[in-house]
C-alpha cells in the first residue's frame, strides 16, 4: 500500500536527518511513501491564532491525499495531531466540512472525509509485521541504553487517536525499540512535554521545561534520547547547549530520532541516517558500531 | 496577587464561551486542581495556572483573560485535558481563548510571525534554493520554493 508522505514545515528544512532515516527504514520494511509536492503547513502553528484557517489548511492537505486515493503518513507529531483532529472534525461535523470545502474549492479540491492520518511509528506497529522488523535488524544494539520521550501530540488528545497506545502508560515507541533489540531505560518524567510550543512566546520558560527532563535523563543513566517529533528535537537537541549554559549544567546527551536508531539496527551507515547532522554529536556514542 | 474587580465582569462571557468548541464543559469545573498538578508549565512558572484562567472566565472577567499574556504560556500538551475528572476540555478551551484574544488584537509577536509566514509561504520554514541544494546532497527530493495556493484559501 502507498502512503502520502506528509513532511510538514520543520522536517524538510531543519530535520533532514529524520527524513533521510525514515525513508531508509520505510524502504527496508516495505512501506511505500509517495511525495506530494503540493502539501502545505498542517495547520498546527495557526491553530492558536485562527482555528478555522488551521482547519482549512488541514482540509486542503487531506483533500490532496484523497485525490490520490492514499492515507497519510506523518513524521511530525504536531502534524499528526493537527491533521488527525481536522480529519475527525471534517468527518463528524458537516458544517465544518462545508465551510472548508467552500474554501478549498478555490484550489479545485473537495474533501469527503475518509483519509486516515497516522504517524510513521504507528504505521510500523500496525501495518508492518513485527517479524519483518526483527528480520531486517542485523546490528546488535543490546548495549545501547536509550530513553524515550513520547512528546504530547503523538498520543494526545487521545479522543482523536482511536485507542492507539495509552496516554498514561505509553509503550509503542519502546515496543519498536525492543524489536530492534535496544536496551530501553525508564525515567520519571517520560510523559512530560518538551516545552516547544512556548518557545515563540517565552524562550526562557520553554528552556526551563526541557531542563527538567534532561536532568532526569542524565540521572537515569540514559546514553541517548529517542524522539518521534522534530519540535521536540528543537528543544532537546538544538537547544541543549543553550540549556546547559542557562542552567549551568552539563549533559552532552545525544538525541536521536526513532528512525535513526531503527536504521542503525538495520545496518545503515552514519551518513545514510544523517547521524552526522544531529546537533549534539553522536560519533562517540556510536563509535562502538563503526570501528 | 492582583485583586479582581467583579464590577468589570461581562455576565454573558461564560455563556458565550460555553457555546463554542472547547468551552462546552467549563462550568463543570469543581476546582480539584488536577490540571495545575499535571501542568508542565505551572511546574516551572506559577504565572501559568489553568484553574485560575477557568475561574476568571467563569466570573466573566473577559479583559483580564484575553488581554493577559499568560494564556499564551499554555503549551497545548493536553496533560490537563486527559486527566480532568469533570471532562473539561482544558487545552481546547485555551485554544478558544487564544483565538478570541487574537480577534481582540492581543497576539504575541512570535505567534503572529508564524501566521504571516504560513499565509505568505504555506509553511513556517520557507524552502529556498539553498535548502533544496542541501536536500539533494542528502539524497532528498526538491520542494517548491513558492506557494500561491494559501492566499486563495485564506
Amino acid at each position: 500500500m502507498n502512503y502520502a508522505l506528509f513532511l510538514g514545515c520543520t522536517i524538510p528544512a531543519r530535520s533532514r536527518n529524520y527524513e533521510m532515516s525514515a525513508r531508509r527504514v520505510a524502504e527496508k520494511v516495505g512501506l511505500s511513501l509517495v511525495d506530494v509536492e503540493e502539501f502545505v503547513c498542517c495547520g498546527f502553528p495557526a491553530k492558536n491564532s485562527d482555528r478555522e484557517f488551521s482547519e482549512t489548511l488541514g482540509g486542503y492537505n487531506l483533500a490532496l491525499a484523497q485525490q490520490r486515493g492514499m492515507d497519510i503518513c506523518v513524521l511530525c507529531s504536531s502534524c499528526a495531531s493537527a491533521l488527525t483532529e481536522t480529519a475527525h472534525r471534517l468527518s463528524s461535523d458537516p458544517r465544518a466540512r462545508d465551510r472548508v470545502n467552500g474554501r478549498i474549492a478555490a484550489a479545485g479540491l473537495r474533501y469527503d472525509g475518509d483519509v486516515r492520518v497516522r504517524h510513521f511509528a504507528r504505521l510500523l506497529l500496525e501495518d508492518v509485521a513485527p517479524e519483518t522488523i526483527t528480520s531486517r535488524c542485523e546490528r546488535d544494539l543490546t548495549d545501547l541504553r536509550v530513553a524515550v520521550h513520547y512528546g504530547c501530540h503523538y498520543l494526545k488528545p487521545s479522543e482523536i487517536y482511536d485507542g492507539f497506545d495509552d496516554v498514561e502508560a505509553p509503550d509503542s515507541v519502546e515496543a519498536l525499540l525492543r524489536l530492534a533489540g535496544v536496551d530501553v531505560v525508564d525515567y520519571p518524567s517520560k510523559k512530560m512535554c518538551c516545552g516547544g510550543p512556548v518557545l515563540p512566546v517565552d524562550e526562557k520558560l520553554a528552556l526551563a521545561v526541557a531542563h527538567e527532563k534532561l536532568t532526569q535523563l542524565r540521572d537515569a543513566g540514559a546514553e541517548a534520547l529517542c524522539l518521534v517529533c522534530p519540535f521536540c528535537s528543537v528543544m532537546y537537541d538544538g537547544n541543549q547547549k543553550g540549556i546547559e549554559s542557562e542552567f549551568d549544567e552539563s549533559y552532552g546527551l545525544p538525541v536521536l530520532y526513532l528512525t535513526q536508531i531503527l536504521g542503525l539496527a538495520m545496518g545503515f551507515g552514519r551518513k545514510e541516517l544523517g547521524l552526522n547532522m544531529n546537533v549534539v554529536k553522536t560519533k562517540k556514542l556510536l563509535a562502538r558500531y563503526f570501528e | 496577587m492582583k485583586r479582581i474587580d467583579l464590577d468589570a465582569a461581562d455576565p454573558g462571557f461564560a455563556e458565550a464561551l460555553a457555546s463554542q468548541p472547547g468551552g462546552e464543559r467549563i462550568a463543570a469545573c469543581f476546582m480539584c486542581r488536577t490540571c495545575v498538578a499535571s501542568c508542565p508549565i505551572s511546574a516551572v512558572d506559577r504565572r501559568f495556572h489553568p484553574l485560575r484562567i477557568i475561574r476568571l472566565a467563569l466570573y466573566g472577567l473577559k479583559q483580564e483573560v484575553l488581554a493577559s499574556d499568560f494564556i499564551w504560556l499554555c503549551s497545548s500538551c493536553y496533560a490537563c485535558q486527559e486527566r480532568c475528572p469533570q471532562g473539561v476540555k482544558i487545552s481546547d478551551f485555551m485554544t478558544l481563548l487564544k483565538n478570541l484574544a487574537v480577534k481582540e488584537g492581543h497576539v504575541p509577536r512570535g505567534i503572529r510571525a508564524q501566521l504571516d509566514l504560513i499565509r505568505e509561504h504555506g509553511r513556517i520554514y520557507p524552502i529556498d534554493d539553498f535548502d533544496n541544494k542541501k536536500r539533494n546532497k542528502a539524497g532528498l527530493p526538491s520542494l517548491p520554493t513558492s506557494c500561491d495556493v494559501v492566499a486563495k484559501l485564506a
